[in-house]
């Protein structure tokens, strides 16, 4: 008998029978947990499940190893793929450079991590909510995010649709449905969980990047036990690149990375392997469609290597070998990966390889030298959307700033500001 | 006695017991109902956590993306404030969270980012600080940061503060000047039942996110007329609810009730014609109203039962002596909470009650 012809009566009846069975069989009938009985006293350890295995489509070489897992996607979707890896990796060294000369305040690359943004990105739809923490720049790339909507950003011009009032890296984008980054570690975890509850029933699924540092937070204990008790179809997709600034993920936790919680949360959870951008994909594809069809939450644990320095502002040879990451940028890289997945198809070659850097790299200097000569936005900016409707108590503050600038604008970078 | 002797014998009736409660405490206020309800119409006698539950079930049936979520709401609240709520609107729209407010306030933000009408409770006001991050650097700067690309405008926490006459330190807190120092956040502080309904319907459907701090002490104390209809109450205007030349009383919350006692006990005692003002809003406050009746009376006494250092008092003694210098006959006063915890049996003589209050004014008028 299949189990929609199970009627509810018959369910009922069912469970008080358990019911019955439970108190009369001597089985524990604690609240807490549904669980039986042991008489063995004995700890639980981390040793008694072994540790969670990555999951794979291609091995070093490119090569997909089972072909079944072999997504199969479209030449036109593996060269986006590929462009999109490339093209975030040309603008994050001009960026850098550019923060080394002074140009820009700040920046954070996202080298070794491209696959985890792209494969990532591909698997969802625009409609699709993404809350992310501040090394997922090549989600936005993916989505059509443009070159100079990134330096605009950067520069604080008054072309950033964030009117200069973050940090650079700190990118945001309604029309893409990219929730504004900000700096505070996890905040947007169960911010995320609250977008995907409201969300429930419209057909589309929230993905909230957070790193391995940042799981640490309360922010995401509180995310991954609303997520689960609340059933929000929510992504949450953790960037496990070893370092959390100069902190080694051994002093970050003593059980098997993040993926290990999950299960304890009562959440479906994937180990996937960060630097393949096809297993990437194949993992967040899934989640989706599981966390759409049950409403429930799914967490992704990428493995990947943070290849660059923390950030502009950390030397990461302080605090770990150049050897190592040497091997991760190297051997290890998943743009490497892929292109040799490509070539081996014919998909790709030297001759593509230096037309397409030649052209990327031509519009990200045509775009950050147009960022780099609008003027910032007017200085008065600063107090609007501080509410919807400026109160009055801003509204005499802003007078009063515009009275002593109108005294002393010699001594403000005035002429830089739009009027 | 008698009631003593009921209370015992029924341990386990927890209405008796509040009853027990109410009557054998000694509380620091009389009760003043607002006279003027602000619509007309049916009125429907209430006390607090009634004229709450109203709004909100107005709020929910109004609105059909709004939400009542937090801890315990789903079978009516520990202060009863979300009774009947799931009956009506049910579980996916009142419901019980895990026991996190950072994970409550987070939960919301979330909610209202995508639209939704987010009504999240933090069970005592005392409990906010684990929230503490996501109000002050996420609800607040949501609108901001993004350049109004996104907001979290339908969002409103509720949390009940203030004394309650034997809540020790953990559940007396008023912890309203720590969110008064975070621009982006709207504060507000009801006197009494017609006040909470009209100004938790305004939070709710204010454009940024609103915290109402609920003096705990009135959920069932505090008894008046309130309108059944649809109404709010203005977010960033104050109230003048005594007239007065010589004096003026300003307060919120409780604390309103203990100076409009004090404002009669003047006029008996030493013929003083005290100006009562109930702030109602902390962020953004109403300057003007505050100003107008200090220049007015040239003597401000401010009253709150937050400590004093750094208190909210602070910020309006600083605003009253730059504004209204020249009118001013005495140094503002301010009788507040000490510089300690909270207290549990010493909370008669922590609080700022009439007889300090009483003797702030003498204070003023010789000085």
């Amino acid at each position: 008998m299949s189990l929609s012809k199970i009627s509810l009566r018959a369910l009922t009846r069912i469970a008080c029978r358990n019911q019955a069975k439970a108190f009369s069989n001597d089985s524990p009938t604690f609240p807490g947990a549904a669980t039986s009985w042991t008489e063995k006293l004995e700890f639980l350890t981390p040793k008694t499940y072994g540790p969670i295995p990555v999951y794979r489509v291609m091995d070093r070489k490119g090569n997909v190893i089972h072909s079944e897992q072999d997504p199969k996607l479209s030449e036109e979707i593996i060269t986006k793929m590929y462009k999109d890896m490339t093209k975030l990796n040309v603008m994050d060294k001009i960026l850098y450079e550019s923060q080394r000369q002074g140009r820009i305040s700040f920046y954070m690359t996202s080298y070794g991590e491209e696959a985890t943004h792209i494969g990532s990105a591909a698997a969802l739809d625009l409609e699709d909510l993404v809350y992310g923490q501040y090394r997922e720049t090549g989600v936005l790339v993916w989505r059509g995010f443009k070159l100079s909507q990134f330096m605009n950003q950067c520069y604080g011009n008054t072309d950033d649709v964030g009117k200069g009032r973050q940090m650079p890296v700190h990118y945001g984008s309604k029309d893409l449905n990219f929730v504004t980054i900000s700096s505070p570690l996890t905040t947007q975890l169960p911010q995320a969980v609250g977008a995907a509850y409201a969300l429930k029933g419209k057909n589309r699924v929230v993905i909230c990047y957070f790193g391995e540092g940042a799981a640490s937070e309360g922010d995401a204990h509180a995310a991954f036990n609303f997520a689960a008790t609340l059933d929000c179809p929510v992504i949450m997709f953790c960037r496990n690149n070893g370092y959390a600034i100069s902190t080694p993920s051994r002093e970050q936790y003593a059980g098997d990375g993040i993926a290990s919680r999950g299960p304890g949360y009562g959440i479906h959870t994937l180990r996937v392997d960060g630097n393949d951008v096809f297993a990437v994909y194949n993992v967040t594809k899934k989640a989706k469609e599981y966390a759409l069809k049950e409403n429930k939450p799914v967490i992704i644990e990428a493995l990947t290597y943070r290849v660059g320095h923390h950030s502009t502002s950390d030397d990461s040879t302080a605090y770990r070998p150049k050897e190592e990451v040497e091997h991760w940028s190297k051997t290890e890289s998943p743009i490497n990966k892929l292109r040799m997945h490509m070539e081996s198809k014919g998909l790709w070659d030297e001759t593509k390889e230096k037309a397409w850097l030649e052209e990327v790299k031509k519009d990200v200097m045509t775009s950050f030298a147009a960022a780099e000569k609008r003027p910032k936005p007017n200085w008065k900016e600063m107090f609007q959307d501080v509410y919807k409707f400026m109160p009055t108590h801003l509204k005499e503050q802003m007078d009063q700033m515009e009275k002593h600038v109108e005294q002393y604008k010699d001594k403000y970078p005035v002429k830089d500001y739009a009027n | 006695m008698a009631l003593n002797k009921l209370a015992l014998n029924c341990v386990l009736g927890s209405e008796v017991r509040v009853l027990y409660n109410a009557l054998s405490k000694r509380t620091h206020f009389v009760y003043q109902p607002d006279k003027k309800a602000p619509v007309d119409g049916e009125k429907t006698k209430m006390n607090m956590f009634q004229a709450i539950n109203s709004a909100l079930d107005t709020a929910m049936k109004t609105d059909n993306t709004a939400m009542i979520f937090g801890e315990d709401v789903a079978f009516g609240g520990v202060f009863r404030c979300t009774i009947g709520l799931q009956q009506k609107y049910g579980k996916e729209r009142v419901f019980n969270t895990p026991l996190c407010e950072q994970g409550i306030a987070g939960f919301a933000i979330g909610a209202a980012n995508v639209g939704a009408t987010a009504i999240a409770e933090i069970q005592f006001a005392d409990y906010i600080f684990p929230a503490f991050d996501q109000l002050v650097n996420e609800a607040a700067k949501c609108r901001y940061r993004s350049g109004d690309q996104f907001n979290c405008g339908s969002l409103t926490v509720r949390a009940p503060c203030g004394a309650v006459g034997h809540g020790a330190l953990y559940h007396s807190q008023s912890p309203e000047a720590y969110f008064s120092h975070t621009p982006g956040l709207k504060i507000v502080v009801p006197r009494g039942p017609i006040k909470a309904k009209g100004l938790l319907l305004a939070c709710v459907r204010e454009p940024d996110p609103c915290i109402m701090l609920e003096p705990k002490t009135l959920y069932r104390g505090a008894v008046e007329e309130v309108p059944d209809a649809d109404f709010v109450s203005q977010i960033g205007k104050a109230d003048i609810l005594r007239k007065g030349d010589n004096l003026t009383l300003i307060g919120w919350g409780t604390q309103v009730h203990v100076l409009l006692e004090v404002a009669e006990m003047a006029k008996e005692q030493f013929g003083v014609s005290c100006e009562v003002i109930d702030l109602v809003s902390i962020l953004p406050w109403d300057k003007e109203t505050v100003c107008e009746s200090a220049r007015r009376t040239g003597r401000v006494l401010i009253a709150h039962e937050a400590p004093l250092t750094s208190g909210f008092g602070a910020e309006l003694a600083a605003t009253i002596q730059k504004e209204c210098f020249l009118k001013l006959e005495a140094p503002v006063s301010r009788v507040t909470g000490f510089d300690t915890p909270f207290p549990h049996i010493f909370e008669p003589f922590y609080l700022p009650d009439k007889w300090r209050c009483l003797q702030g004014i003498k204070d003023l008028i010789d000085y």
